[in-house]
């Protein structure tokens, strides 16, 4: 039995539709499993509440990264315009903030989206072009038209005889083990 | 319905008009988008219209040859006029390339269902009109080999870019569009890719489309982040899409000429960058549609809503017409009121009221529910007013540069051959990019029709 578990990643149930799905997760995490995950072909509406999944970084990875946009455009014109290479134009004050908004402007936009997507895909480890999920031939239908529910192997409560017949019990539509290679 | 339909205008079958066409499950909206990509034989037509555009490609890339090889002497532009067609153009294509922003960004923050179906090709139409008109500043220096001098970076000469002048301002402004643009596009994209790359039935189509989509395999905690993050961009694009065609107006604003130096530029440009991108979306969703059987995805509704927002904007643009030509005459200063004057009279006078019928006149025929469920009619209107908003561009920039202060500083303009061709060259590499466009990647968003199907589904209970 050891043997056999080192191999396998989760157990995986599908649902053909996104209620049953959340049903689904619901009665699992009430089970007492945590270490699951659903796989949706688009973002499913209160899938992530019955998950549990709270706040994430994204926004505060964005505010930082339109703060140094911002702050470090405005600081390099001040630099280069006053600092580096002062131009007396008519005797107007070298530091003439109001005509670096447009520019620093545009920087906090472009260092906030750039942070957005980026910090994004680093938190979901992405790229990765390779998963075990990938490994169950049926998941293809989970860019298409099912709903995959995964408990997997690390989670203390995971039996795989047991963990099968729990997730039967939910009325899938069908339920297969998922292998790390 | 059993007592006969009623008409065709009437407030029942209005309200009825639906977003997505009946009887569609999150499979069949998956394999009719998908198809168009990947089982659907390339029709003739394709190959026709991508041979004409690319031919239009190819004169771009002649037109733009000899303009190394000779200079900007080939084009009509001379002192006073030294902006000519590479400008008109620039501001025109910038134009054009709001609306698939608008409709990304702004009606997803409005949470208007009807964006859809058309947003993912009104942003490839943006990333297109941008590279369109990036081509023209960058010719239009003279020797565009010099164009990094407008990027701030340590020289050797221990000079810097002028951080205090509209053009550096304009370098911003595009380039931080261009790539906020193309990385909304893509983060939209992913779920997509990963769609096509497990329906996709070749070797080589699944390696492509593996790679682009990132390993994406729709896990819930990866949504939840996803959203997020597509939420802030939208958020984010919505200021800097208002904020590129003021940046863009400023160019003119800042300037002493008279028909520029005005406070109604910034709002009066961004309304007619959103005019004549609504237009162009109306021009490529008509035959988008028609081509590829797409009526229960782009229905009447989306037609419908889109001539209303060109209408709205145009009447903004009138207004803005309005108060141009007003505050000339009421400011009393003898050079804005000769400019009107020269505007109505002068030697480009049949510019101005071609713009004016194009642009007022013309749409104001929209406001028939009739004309506006006429698909033909509605596909001439959106090419009558992207002509309109061209002329517009020509007469802001032609008509003040040709007649400013002192008489004997005041000149003609006459585009040659190169400029013509340097145009219609742009417009056959936009079609061009269009037509790639269709063929490689889903034209209309997989994943987010799947989540227009849930939500009908949910309103029909």
């Amino acid at each position: 039995m050891e043997q056999h578990r080192s191999h396998i990643y989760g157990v995986m149930a599908e649902f053909e539709t996104p209620e049953q799905l959340v049903d689904a997760v619901e009665k699992t995490r009430a089970a007492g499993y945590h270490r699951i995950d659903a796989y949706t072909p688009f973002p499913v509406e209160g899938l992530s509440h019955a998950m549990g999944l709270k706040h994430n970084n994204v926004p505060l990875i964005t505010l930082l990264g339109g703060l140094a946009g911002g702050l470090g455009g405005f600081y390099f014109q001040y630099w280069a315009n006053v600092v580096s290479f002062p131009e007396n134009i008519g005797g107007r004050p070298l530091n003439s903030w109001p005509a670096f908004i447009p520019v620093t402007f545009e920087l906090t936009i472009l260092g906030a989206s750039l942070c957005a997507v980026f910090g994004m895909l680093a938190l979901n480890r992405l790229p990765q072009p390779h998963h075990p999920v990938f490994n169950v031939g049926r998941f293809v239908h989970a860019t298409s038209d099912r709903f995959y529910l995964c408990i997997e192997a690390h989670d203390p409560k995971f039996q795989v005889v047991d963990t099968v017949r729990f997730l039967q019990g939910l009325h899938p539509h069908h339920v297969t083990e998922v292998h790390d290679d | 319905m059993s007592a006969g339909q009623p008409p065709i205008d009437s407030p029942q079958i209005r309200r009825l008009t639906p977003v997505l066409g009946p009887g569609h499950t999150f499979g069949s909206v998956t394999d009719k988008i998908s198809s168009i990509v990947l089982t659907r034989p390339t029709s003739l037509g394709w190959y026709i219209g991508f041979a004409l555009s690319f031919g239009f490609t190819a004169l771009m890339t002649i037109a733009i040859g000899w303009l190394f090889t000779k200079g900007v002497g080939i084009w009509g532009i001379n002192i006073p006029i030294g902006w000519g067609f590479a400008i008109v153009n620039f501001v025109w294509w910038i134009g054009i390339g709001h609306a698939g922003t608008l409709i990304s960004a702004i009606l997803f923050l409005l949470n208007q269902k009807w964006r859809t179906s058309i947003n993912r090709f009104a942003e490839a139409m943006t990333l297109f009109a941008v590279a369109c008109a990036g081509i023209f500043p960058l010719i239009h220096t003279g020797r565009p080999w010099m164009a990094f001098y407008m990027f701030p970076y340590p020289s050797t000469m221990g000079v810097w870019p002028q951080f205090r002048s509209p053009l550096i301002w304009d370098v911003f402004a595009v380039s931080t569009y261009g790539t906020v643009s193309l990385i909304f596009w893509f983060v939209g994209l992913i779920p997509d890719l990963a769609t096509l790359r497990d329906h996709a039935t070749s070797k080589v189509k699944q390696i492509i489309y593996g790679m682009l989509a990132l390993g994406w395999r729709g896990s819930v905690r990866h949504w939840h982040r996803y959203q997020s993050a597509y939420l802030l961009l939208a958020g984010l694009a919505t200021p800097l899409v208002l904020s590129v065609h003021s940046v863009i107006s400023f160019d003119f604003a800042v300037g002493i000429v008279p028909g520029w130096h005005t406070n109604i530029f910034p709002p009066y440009f961004v309304a007619g960058a959103i005019y004549s991108g609504f237009a162009m979306v109306l021009s490529i969703a008509i035959p988008l549609r028609k081509a590829y059987g797409l009526e229960d995805f782009i229905t009447m509704r989306h037609l419908d809503n889109m001539a209303k927002v060109m209408l709205a904007t145009g009447l903004i643009v009138a207004y803005g017409y309005f108060f141009e030509f007003f505050l000339s005459l009421y400011s009393g200063n003898k050079f804005d009121v000769f400019l009107v004057q020269q505007r109505l009279h002068g030697p480009y006078s049949h510019f101005y009221f071609a713009l004016i019928l194009c642009n007022i006149l013309l749409p104001q025929s929209l406001w028939s529910y009739r004309l506006r469920h006429n698909v033909a009619f509605l596909f001439i209107m959106s090419l009558i007013v992207n002509t309109g908003m061209w002329l517009e561009r020509f007469v802001i920039v032609v008509i003040s540069l040709t007649r400013d202060f002192t008489p004997s500083a005041w000149g003609r303009y006459q585009p040659t051959f190169w400029d013509w061709a340097t145009f219609t060259g742009t417009i056959g590499f936009f079609v061009m990019l269009l037509f790639l466009f269709v063929r490689v990647l889903p034209a209309i968003s997989i994943a987010e029709m799947r989540e227009l199907v849930a939500e009908t589904a949910e309103e029909e209970k």
